[in-house]
């Protein structure tokens, strides 16, 4: 695969006309997809469509190349894209060539994360391909001797077929730099007529893969290329207060960098760059921090003011009233700790200066937004900055932003030289931001048929998502704050679905209990959404819930969630032990997200899903003190392994009807809940806080009653 | 400082360093071989595993010294004149990764399992690979890509290495 030489300036920069698409793809034929953004979602002040839409060049050799600003971060979205546009251009797989996150060349793009790559990318990729098709056939219509046969002439396999003739793509596009812009409403193919999408396909990268040839931004050396290393505050919270020797310079040809707040060095390698900055003898001046133990009333106690973005509420009926006559009254406090991304392959960025411009390689999942980051902390204009985004080895929502690409970008510019900026494991916790800590305070009341008429959800801390309830309840009041997090928190794969999904779900479970209702038919009986009442059927009966063992140490859980226009249900089957030791047995999920356009991957991010979650759910958890992560060390912070691999059950539902939604984040979001009521039915015990076992025991915490009867 | 000389994937190579340089950072730095990657530098990840002699080791905690007389086999050494090994086809055949940092490694600690254990039960791969994380959770699908393979070099002739 030969590097495309680097535009002008970037093409989402500069107007279609003026983009050399021909001069760097050759000549052949271009279809563009404008920048969308749905009326009824723009707002003042947007600078920029949530979508950038795409392009795509098919070559005088049949040869498409497709452009989309999406990266791969192990999610396999390149394998589904690609599948989308051989699907709409009626190629081969192989001959489809994907070009993702690299600034200079791809649309914009607001990042990848939120299930955003099938509804947004996939729909615009899909559109510059039929558009390219139509364009193909319309070239074969001007053929000689065709004016009447047009209707007949089809497209397939790479060729525009007629009667009798048929024209390779290549040949038709051969000479031509022709321009196409497309409606942004150009019709697409209909899952129900896909031919090669909707098929497992295995990454055509494979091979690669296998022999270690994948080359991951940490694995990339530029020539003359320095290690760099960031002064790191030894505390959240620290402030640099003076360098006690600002003139050290170590040994070892360091060079420390300074601007503004920004203290970095490079040398010759990372173990000099660090030596350098301890050298300097930073002074720094210490706040007093939250600490773990007291962490729920500091939440409670200091609302993040100002800043709404990630706020909602609802309200409907009058909440009050209804608990107050309630006949059953319930309520309860869930938690969730600070959990950690922990991608295996660690940050890294690696930046070239070239005396004008800066181009980084990144492992980011935001490469536009660091494009904007670098070019502003550098005081260049964001044309000066190319961000490229190589494989990257794991992402959940960990590498957003640009402070790596950044930071390198500022050693480079300083060093004249190429610079490398790798995290060490520790860094990689320490540097980064975490899934926020979250108290959830969840009232609900039953009537006297066991129906909820109650439902009041305040959330605080854990963040928007799946905030609301898919249950029928005719008063209900959800909300959520944002909390000044202790700790620097962000996003994580599907955000705070899993928290909020976490406290809706155990709720339904222990409403479910002390109305002496199955759980199972207890949420069906407030579920009027088909799909999700599909699944969690199907899930149920795949796990043999109705006819499950009724014995003490061995429990099932059921949970089901919607989010992101998809839907999950998992049941959980686990033993305890003696010694209270919890064993998952079994993971049960059923996931419907519309059109599946690549079964395989799906089916693998279904299955990774379940266990990732896992670890939130039983052992992960962030802890501190004064400010400092007291376990940034995959020693101290346990994430699934082999021996914690239960058997894995995944069934997909296929709604060709549908349009396919992100499949990556969703299927978390069931699995907590789950697990806390496998182990409610096995145990009798409760809990009510993530991670639910976080020694690998059902410990009983301090049993307050909540459920109480009038 | 001193010249060691190592037999990796089948030929020789030479570098001057320090007895405690770290493997991994030789494989890495000096001879490019990047298969073996960098994932925590405690022995808890195994994501630079490498195979001394026939044992699968985590390259970043062992040193140069420590290599003494024996062969290092990286995920570059493997496949052979004929093509794949058949448990680097048994994980591409079956998709067993998602973002395949960890593949490289995995695919050697296996090769050294079925050495041991040609028929492995799961507790025993449980047991051998437990020191390899896989973020992405792709376990289950390594577990039957591994199960594969077993199958496979115990069916062909010939096909053990
Ligand atoms: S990098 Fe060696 S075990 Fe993690
Ligand atoms: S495939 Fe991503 S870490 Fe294993």
């Amino acid at each position: 695969m030969t590097e495309l030489r680097r535009p002008r300036r970037p093409w989402d920069l500069t107007p279609v006309p003026e983009r050399e698409y021909f001069d760097l793809l050759g000549p052949g034929l271009v279809t563009v997809v404008p920048p969308r953004r749905p009326v009824a979602e723009r707002r003042e002040g947007d600078w920029q469509p949530p979508t950038g839409g795409a392009w795509l060049h098919v070559g005088e050799e049949g040869d498409v190349v497709a452009f989309t600003g999406k990266a791969e971060v192990g999610q396999g979205t390149r394998t589904a894209l690609s599948l989308v546009v051989a699907e709409e251009l009626r190629v081969p797989l192989p001959r489809v060539r994907l070009v993702m996150a690299d600034t200079d060349l791809c649309p914009w793009d607001i990042g990848t994360f939120g299930s955003r790559s099938m509804p947004d990318a996939a729909p615009a990729l899909g559109r510059a391909a039929a558009a390219a098709r139509e364009q193909l056939v319309a070239l074969a219509a001007e053929q000689p001797g065709l004016s009447n046969a047009r209707n007949s002439l089809v497209a397939k396999e790479g060729e525009v077929r007629g009667p009798g003739r048929s024209w390779s793509y290549g040949t038709l596009v051969r000479g031509l730099r022709k321009l196409v812009e497309v409606p942004a409403d150009f019709p697409l193919t209909l899952p129900t007529q896909w031919i090669r999408a909707g098929r497992p396909t295995l990454d055509p990268d494979a091979v690669e893969v296998v022999t270690g040839r994948r080359m991951y931004t940490s694995d990339l050396r530029r020539d003359g290329m320095l290690h760099g290393a960031v002064l790191e505050r030894p505390r959240y919270g620290a402030r640099l207060e003076g360098l006690a020797d600002p003139d050290a310079l170590a040994d070892r040809g360091a060079r420390i960098v300074r601007e503004g707040e920004f203290v970095g060095a490079v040398a010759p390698d990372p173990r000099s760059a660090r030596a350098a900055l301890e050298a300097l003898g930073p002074r720094w001046r210490f706040s007093p921090q939250p600490n773990e133990r007291t962490i729920e009333e500091y939440l409670r106690q200091h609302p993040e003011t100002g800043d709404d973005w990630d706020r909602r509420g609802r309200s409907e009926g009058d909440v009050e009233t209804a608990l107050r006559r309630a006949t059953l009254r319930f309520e309860a406090v869930y938690h969730a700790a600070y959990i950690a991304h922990v991608p295996l392959e660690t940050r890294c960025a690696i930046a070239e200066w070239d005396g004008e411009r800066v181009t980084v390689w990144v492992g980011t999942q935001t490469p536009f937004r660091a494009r904007e980051a670098v070019a502003k902390n550098l005081g260049i204009p964001p044309e000066m900055v190319r961000i490229i985004v190589p494989p990257t080895g794991s992402g959940f929502g960990g590498k957003h932003g640009g402070d790596v690409a950044t930071a390198a970008a500022r050693l480079a510019r300083a060093a004249g030289q190429p610079v490398r900026l790798g995290f060490t494991r520790e860094e990689e916790f320490r540097e980064g931001y975490f899934r926020p800590y979250a108290v959830i305070d969840v009232r609900a009341g039953l009537d006297a048929r066991g129906r909820l008429t109650a439902w009041s959800f305040h959330n605080i801390n854990a963040g928007a998502a799946a905030l609301g309830t898919p249950y029928r309840i005719p008063n209900q009041r959800v909300d959520n704050v944002l909390s000044q997090s202790p700790l620097p928190q962000g996003s994580y794969r599907a955000l705070a679905a899993t928290t909020n999904n976490f406290a809706r779900e155990s709720a339904m479970d222990e409403l479910a209990y002390a109305a002496k209702q199955d759980p199972l038919d207890f949420r069906l009986a407030h579920l009027e959404d088909d799909r999700l009442r599909a699944v969690l059927g199907r899930a149920a009966e795949l796990s043999g819930w109705a006819g499950r063992r009724r014995e003490r140490s061995h429990g099932f859980g059921i949970a089901a969630g919607l989010e992101k226009q998809s839907r999950i249900a998992t049941v959980a089957e686990v033993t305890v032990g003696p010694s209270r030791r919890l064993r998952v047995d079994r993971l049960v999920s059923v996931f419907d997200a519309g059109a599946v356009v690549n079964p395989d991957n799906l089916q693998s991010q279904v299955e990774g899903a379940a266990v990732m979650a896992m670890g939130g759910a039983l052992f992960e958890a962030v802890h501190f003190r004064d400010g400092v992560v007291l376990n940034p060390r995959l020693s101290k912070y346990r994430v699934p392994r082999f021996a914690d691999l239960p058997e894995v059950v995944v069934e997909l539902v296929d709604w060709r009807e549908i349009p396919p939604a992100g499949g990556g984040e969703t299927p978390m979001i069931a699995v907590a809940p789950a697990l806390a009521g496998a182990i409610f039915d096995a145990t009798g015990t409760r809990l009510r806080t993530l991670p639910l076992a976080p020694g690998g025991r059902v410990v009983a915490r301090p049993a307050r009653p909540r459920a109480r009867r009038r | 400082m001193r010249e060691y000389r190592l037999r990796v994937n089948g030929t020789i190579r030479s570098i001057r360093t320090g007895s405690d340089r770290i493997v991994l950072s030789v494989l890495r730095e000096e001879w490019r071989l990047t298969g073996a990657k960098y994932g925590c530098g405690e022995g808890q990840c195994g994501a630079c595993t490498i195979l001394l002699g026939s044992e699968p080791v985590p390259a970043c905690q062992l040193t140069i010294g420590e290599v003494g007389k024996r062969e290092l086999t990286t995920i570059e050494g493997l496949a052979g004149k004929d093509g794949l090994h058949p448990v680097q086809r048994a994980f591409a055949e079956l998709g067993a990764f998602q973002c395949g940092f960890c593949t490289p490694a995995m695919i050697l600690g296996t090769v050294a399992l079925l050495r041991v254990h040609p028929h492995p039960t799961r507790a025993q791969i449980e047991g051998a690979l437990d020191g390899h994380l896989c973020r992405c959770c792709g376990y289950s699908r390594i577990v039957r890509s591994i199960e594969r393979a077993a199958e496979q070099l115990g069916a062909g002739p010939g096909e053990g290495r």
